[in-house]
């Protein structure tokens, strides 16, 4: 309606082309690396389980690459930009902020924090059994830097958007110098402070992507539940409440449900930061503000917008060597938040 | 908008309000006011600033929490109606018609049918059909399609109207809801709701500045005069020099309409 794409082309075309779009990337970028496969071959390796007999003669040390390397990075940048974008996309939402998501509110830097304290204290492997809690701490860390710039945002009564915004760059700001300071102090090396400052998918593993999915579709399914809530927020807290929302119930929920899947995803990859930001816009452009289409685009437009800055990431410099993803999405990003920043009066109503 | 036969379910007195005392912090704004409305009244709430008009609309719709006393919507405390419940009963349109993000005028009106709506399932046929005879009465079917926030402040609220009447309540409040508009679009929407009353004895509260908007359709005035009840009664007996200069400190003439038994009010300087 605000595009004329959606008049000419039928509905579920767009929703198809996303997903198609999304396996197209992965394909080719898991033919990518220092360890080069020929597409015919991970054609092969993915058909395999329907058809078992297609990755006869393909040995085991390129198989291994490509389904527990490759793909699993893909579908851990799949996940992590899905949350991410997801939670950008209550936090706007919720807050009637259009330059909120997990990164400019602090949130993603709340969650590094949670965690890399929780290295720190040497609870980083194992506790309780075989619990992780890494995403604990990490959701701890996020509720945390939420409440902080909450309070902060509304210190005069009442919630201002650019307030809100300031006070997530103070709080991500100091908490990103304890970060430092916390690995410093703890004599571990430089590269592990800039993954969870600037992200990375370097190393991932199924295990991550097991981590994340639970909380992203245990999240998710709680954020597509107030889909038509969300809608009606957007009238503002006296006519939601007049409409038959309970507001405050509706926005509690919400914010804890975008901190768990914000905090599970900066656990397994460090702040990536701008998917939150810039994918709900981009999506509403395209098909309007309707929660209950934009959500679930978001989940897709968000994964892929994550994949394409990992495979960037990854084949950006000439010598193999990666570019942590967070640099690529703040490289995209950055000058997108400019862009909307001047044109606030047109997109933005600020 | 209601079906014929749902006018008998409805109790006869529609809102209670006993001892109203209500206001934001220490001080309250509203001090102990007590009124009745029936069922199929027209009725307008009038007095200078700072009387309390918005306050009582606000604490009649459960956004504000009163101090002391109580509200009954259909014979039922307003503390103990659940929110959605709450919103089946009462709409209500306020002077700030602001949305945030850029919904359809359409997408705008379908947000009043929220009450009345399941989780998880798509919009009815039926919500889609009181929507559209919503954008009819209102006469803001060709808004439909545009974006709320490209409209006008007037068109603005008269999306905001619509999306109240899909609300399809047996009692509608309005605080200044056509203060944006043109002349002509006021007397049309007073106009709708003076039909809907009759026909479907739909109550009508209206908060109002203009005081002779008020004369033309409320049937019945209360006066609010710093948080208390200056004056209560049909039309035709409140509105008179006596009592309006006494509330607005300023000298009035009323005059009659003729062919009509309405009465129109000029302020002197």
């Amino acid at each position: 309606m605000t595009s004329p794409l959606s008049h000419s082309l039928p509905r579920w075309l767009g929703w198809i082309g996303l997903c198609l779009l999304i396996a197209l990337a992965a394909f080719v970028t898991s033919g990518m690396g220092p360890f080069p496969i020929p597409y015919e071959t991970i054609w092969r390796i993915w058909i395999s389980p329907l058809d078992p007999s297609a990755a006869q003669g393909i040995d085991d040390t390129t198989r291994y690459i490509a389904v527990h390397v490759r793909l699993a990075r893909v579908c851990l940048a799949l996940v992590v930009g899905s949350a991410l974008a997801l939670a950008g996309a209550v936090y706007q939402g919720v807050l009637l902020n259009p330059l909120a998501d997990p990164f400019t509110l602090g949130i993603s830097a709340g969650a590094a924090f949670g965690a890399s304290l929780c290295i720190i204290l040497g609870w980083g492997g194992t506790l309780l059994g075989n619990v992780n809690p890494l995403p604990a701490a990490a959701f701890a860390g996020a509720l945390g830097a939420l409440y902080l710039v909450y309070m902060l945002g509304r210190m005069d009564g009442r919630l201002h958007a650019t307030t809100l915004v300031l006070a997530g760059i103070v709080v991500s700001t100091f908490l990103s110098a304890w970060i430092s300071l916390l690995k410093s102090l703890n004599e571990d090396s430089v590269s592990t402070i800039v993954f969870w400052i600037l992200g990375s998918f370097s190393g991932k593993s199924w295990t991550q992507v097991a981590v994340v999915l639970p909380y992203l579709i245990l999240g998710g399914t709680a954020i597509l539940y107030y889909a038509r809530e969300l809608d009606i927020l957007s009238l503002g807290d006296i006519q939601a409440q007049q409409l038959g929302v309970d507001v405050a119930r509706v926005r509690f929920h919400l914010l804890l449900a975008a901190s768990l899947i914000t905090a599970a995803a900066v656990a397994v990859s460090g702040i990536i930061g701008f998917v939150g930001l810039v994918t709900p816009h981009l999506v509403r452009l395209a098909i309007g503000p309707r929660h209950r289409k934009l959500l679930p685009a978001v989940l897709l437009g968000g994964g892929l917008l994550v994949l394409l800055s990992d495979t960037l990431a990854r084949s950006a410099l000439p010598n193999g060597e990666e570019i942590p993803v967070g640099v690529v999405t703040a490289i995209l990003g950055g000058p997108f938040f400019c862009f909307l920043l001047m044109h606030r009066k047109k997109y933005l109503q600020l | 908008m209601l079906p014929a036969d749902a006018p008998e379910k409805i109790p006869a007195t529609v809102v209670r309000v006993s001892d109203l005392w209500c206001g934001y912090g220490p001080d309250p704004v509203l001090k102990g006011i007590s009124f009745g409305i029936h069922r199929g009244e027209f009725v307008g709430i009038l007095g200078p600033n700072g009387s309390g008009k918005t306050t009582l609309l606000l604490a009649l719709t459960g956004i504000l929490s009163p101090s002391s006393g109580s509200v009954e919507i259909f014979g039922e405390s307003l503390a103990t109606l659940g929110p959605k419940n709450r919103a089946r009963k009462m709409a209500a349109v306020s002077q700030d018609a602001d949305v945030r993000f850029p919904f359809s005028c359409e997408e705008v009106v379908h947000m009043g049918r929220y009450p009345h709506q399941k989780r998880w399932r798509m919009d009815s046929p039926e919500d889609a059909a009181v929507v559209d005879r919503a954008l009819e009465i209102t006469e803001t079917t060709p808004l439909a399609p545009r974006l709320i926030t490209a409209v006008s402040g007037g068109e603005k609220q008269r999306v905001t109207m619509a999306k109240a009447l899909a609300q399809d309540t047996p009692l509608l409040f309005l605080d200044e809801a056509t203060s944006a508009m043109d002349i002509h679009r006021k007397l049309q929407i007073f106009g709708i709701l003076e039909r809907l009353n009759r026909e479907t004895q739909l109550t009508v509260l209206a908060v109002l500045h203009d005081v002779n908007l008020a004369a033309l359709y409320c049937d019945r005035l209360i006066f609010l005069k710093e948080g208390n009840l200056a004056a209560d009664g049909p039309t035709a007996s409140v509105l008179t020099p006596e009592i309006l200069e006494e509330l607005y400190q300023t000298r009035v003439r009323v005059y009659p309409v003729e062919g009509t038994d309405k009465r129109q009010v000029i302020f002197l300087p």
